[in-house]
């Protein structure tokens, strides 16, 4: 059999502890007969001999005589598929009336008062020895209460691929960056990053399609990956979505799939270092191709990066204290076509090429067990003049500090102030309180 | 163009990481989810596996960070040992999802679940998070059970026969000399403790409960109120109380635990403090299972002797 040899980096690194200190503990000095003493010195030697016999009955006992199996085998707990239901409330207020138009995510606070963003159902488990399947379905309650229902994720995922590849497919959040893979419950600040909010949309980048990845050879981790999806959706904002009249304002075309072109492509690479024993370091870069409907043959591209930086303690305590960074930076190209102004089809606007970029950059600091501090800066703006004047492409800077208690892993209460300063309107103050709760299924955290 | 740029770079990048192997040799690589369980393992091995641990020994093994460098390790692997009884539930499972390793799937011979085999110990009768986190499947610290250990040396003999036929004999005969020498150490070890049959100790977390049946320790508290629950004032005020009713001197922590919480119970109870791994390599001299327990057991008899 011919395998590799362990890379030395891999080598388990056994951290130093600090031997404990004199324990000597003088209980009272006793007077005591001595015949007492002799008698009990003498009942624990014959303690003593009894535990030694009683040790080699045992030993004897427990040693398996054939296959290993001591104890019957456990009855299997639970059923085919985990369960999970998480609830986030957010509730608050910002000087500014219409919170939609400064929250730019669907998870996120819509009204001054209350808001339920995101309850949502999952539920995952192996389809048979060759697939996992997962699903995702959110319940949301929006401005005037209605509840809404969205099938947010439903996809599998090969298990056996050869040559280390794997194929996923369905409706999922694409592989761009780090945080759009994310679900609200796992997100560390109370609302979308703006940046995302503005390049993907309110319910970032997500559609139905396939997506191959690879994990390469290499000693440290390397995955590739890319996906092909349907480029027509609320979910695909920058593309060919009913809403980007928000970014062109022309009268969106109704533009058919014609050829692969027509398709969303999202590639990304991402790798990963173990810096020191306690520190890592993810890094990827992401792009995302496809049509977009101000004209019949327009088209749009988002670059980004992104990076991650954890240090966790060696002597981590339920994954506490530690401190990260995360950070993004996203750039869009939008080639919008000679197009009818939506509002007023009189106007012709003409042809334009309008670059975005974006970035936002968070710290936490996990300071002991269950207590998390954090900070995020936001900042957004339109890299180049555009015939039309959107709402969406503004000069933006936001600063969000944030504090986080998690009573347990299955619950958090959350705190978070955002001052928030966008050219034309000025600046907005905004406090929001999170409350979640978790049932069922353990969530399990991807790095 | 930018796109063009960009595609370029990647592809150099790509080819250029690709072409970096590693040096090939015939050992089996083992990766343990704690270092307990590497530990066995090496026992049983020996020279013909290389073996590796997930999680540091100082950390607490119910939450280790799922970073990428192990879904590397886990997609090289030929044999998995696990726990189970859910002790990795939170982060072994997108891991495993990602490494995309047949050889480790569920069932497959180089999958080890060490709790498979095992008598496990406080399995709930209801699932009810209110009483705490709970594992479903029972206490998942059973390898403080010197018997025990004995067990996962048996199932990890027979899966690495499995996996690897060749070596076969030599894995049985490694097995055969472990529990040879668990045995000479529970005899001591046992001798130990005896004086101390019935000593009432506090834990911090629900952690001991293994190790208090096989040699008759009693575990009168915990500080935890419930597992995975903070210790509240008005909870340790009633294990102060109940230490001092039961004449329990003993607060055994762990590395990872906070040991200043244990520290001021300990003053108002003239008590000691024992900050005792579970895990060989939390303290650097004693890097095997066998080194580990005596160390535990030892420190526990010396603290219970009073001296």
């Amino acid at each position: 059999m011919k395998v590799a040899r362990w890379p030395a980096a891999f080598a388990a690194a056994f951290a130093a502890f600090v031997t404990l200190a004199a324990f000597a503990r003088t209980l009272p000095a006793q007077q005591q007969d001595t015949t007492v003493r002799r008698q009990q010195r003498m009942l624990d030697s014959l303690a003593a001999a009894l535990a030694a016999i009683q040790a080699r009955l045992d030993s004897a006992a427990a040693r398996p005589a054939e296959p290993p199996q001591a104890a019957p085998a456990q009855p299997p707990s639970g059923s085919y598929m985990n369960i999970g239901f998480v609830t986030l409330v957010d509730g608050g207020t910002s000087t500014e009336q219409d919170v939609p138009s400064i929250e730019l995510g669907d998870h996120d606070p819509v009204v001054r008062g209350f808001t339920m963003p995101n309850s949502e159902l999952s539920l995952d488990g192996a389809v048979d020895p060759y697939f996992k399947g997962f699903a995702n379905i959110v319940y949301k309650i929006g401005e005037r209460g209605e509840t809404e229902l969205e099938l947010e994720e439903a996809y599998a995922l090969t298990t056996s691929l050869p040559k280390n590849l794997q194929v996923k497919f369905g409706q999922y959040l694409t592989d761009f960056g780090r945080h759009n893979t994310q679900h609200p419950h796992a997100w560390a600040f109370v609302d979308l990053p703006l940046v995302l909010g503005q390049m993907f949309g309110r319910d970032g980048l997500r559609s139905q399609g396939v997506r191959l990845s690879w994990l390469a050879p290499t000693p440290w981790y390397t995955e590739a990956m890319v996906t092909v999806a349907n480029s027509t959706n609320e979910t695909t904002f920058s593309f060919r979505a009913d809403e980007s009249f928000q970014i062109h304002g022309g009268v969106p075309v109704d533009r058919p799939v014609q050829s692969f072109e027509d398709m969303l492509v999202v590639p990304r690479i991402a790798t990963s270092f173990d810096i020191t024993d306690t520190q890592t370091l993810v890094l990827g870069t992401s792009a995302a191709f496809g049509p977009n409907n101000s004209g019949f043959s327009a088209r749009t591209q988002i670059y980004g990066v992104d990076g991650y930086w954890k240090w966790k303690s060696a002597r981590a305590s339920q994954g506490f204290p530690f401190v990260s960074l995360q950070g993004e930076a996203l750039s869009r190209r939008y080639v919008a076509e000679q197009r009818l102004a939506i509002d007023d089809p009189a106007v012709t606007l003409p042809a334009d090429t309008i670059w975005d970029s974006g970035s936002y950059l968070q710290g936490l600091w996990g300071i002991r067990p269950r207590i998390v501090a954090g900070l995020r800066g936001d900042w957004v703006r339109p890299a180049t003049e555009a015939a039309f004047v959107s709402p969406q492409r503004l000069d933006r800077f936001r600063l969000s500090p944030n504090f986080t208690w998690y009573p347990t892993e299955f619950s958090k209460l959350r705190l978070q102030y955002n001052y928030d300063n966008r050219s034309i309107f000025g600046t907005d103050h905004s406090l929001w309180v999170q409350f979640e709760f978790l049932l069922g299924a353990h969530a399990a955290h991807k790095f | 163009m930018k796109h063009n740029r960009m595609v370029t770079i990647a592809s150099i990048a790509l080819v250029a990481l690709s072409g970096m192997g590693a040096v090939a040799n015939d050992k089996l690589r083992v990766v343990a989810t704690t270092p307990d369980l590497a530990s066995i393992a090496r026992e049983i091995g020996g020279d013909a596996i290389d073996v590796v641990a997930l999680a540091k020994p100082t950390e607490d093994a119910h939450f280790v960070d799922a970073k990428p460098s192990h879904i590397v390790t886990l997609n090289r692997a030929d044999v998995l040992i696990e726990g189970g009884a859910e002790l990795e539930l939170g982060w072994l499972p997108p891991l495993l999802e990602s490494a995309r390793n047949t050889k480790i799937a569920p069932g497959a011979p180089g999958r080890i679940v060490a709790s498979q085999g095992i008598r496990m110990l406080e399995i709930p009768t209801s699932f009810d998070r209110s009483k705490g986190d709970v594992h479903s499947r029972g206490n998942p610290h059973f390898l403080t059970d010197p018997m025990n250990a004995k067990i996962v040396a048996a199932n990890i003999a027979d899966h690495l026969a499995q996996v690897d036929p060749d070596k076969a004999a030599v894995f049985k005969a490694n097995l055969t000399k472990f529990d040879a020498a668990v045995d000479a150490k529970l005899t001591q070890w046992q001798q130990q403790l005896t004086p101390f049959s019935g000593a009432k100790i506090v834990t911090y977390h629900k952690d001991f409960p293994y190790f208090a049946e096989r040699f008759h320790i009693e575990i009168v508290e915990n500080l935890e109120p419930k597992p995975g629950i903070a210790p509240s004032p008005a909870h340790l005020a009633k294990v102060i109380e109940t230490m001092k009713s039961a004449t329990a001197h003993v607060i055994v922590v762990q590395p990872y635990q906070n040991i200043r919480t244990a520290e001021t119970v300990a003053r108002q109870t003239d008590a000691v403090v024992l900050n005792i791994p579970q895990q060989p390599g939390a303290r650097k001299e004693d890097t095997t299972y066998v080194a580990m327990m005596d160390y535990m057991v030892s420190t526990l008899a010396h603290a219970l002797s009073g001296k």
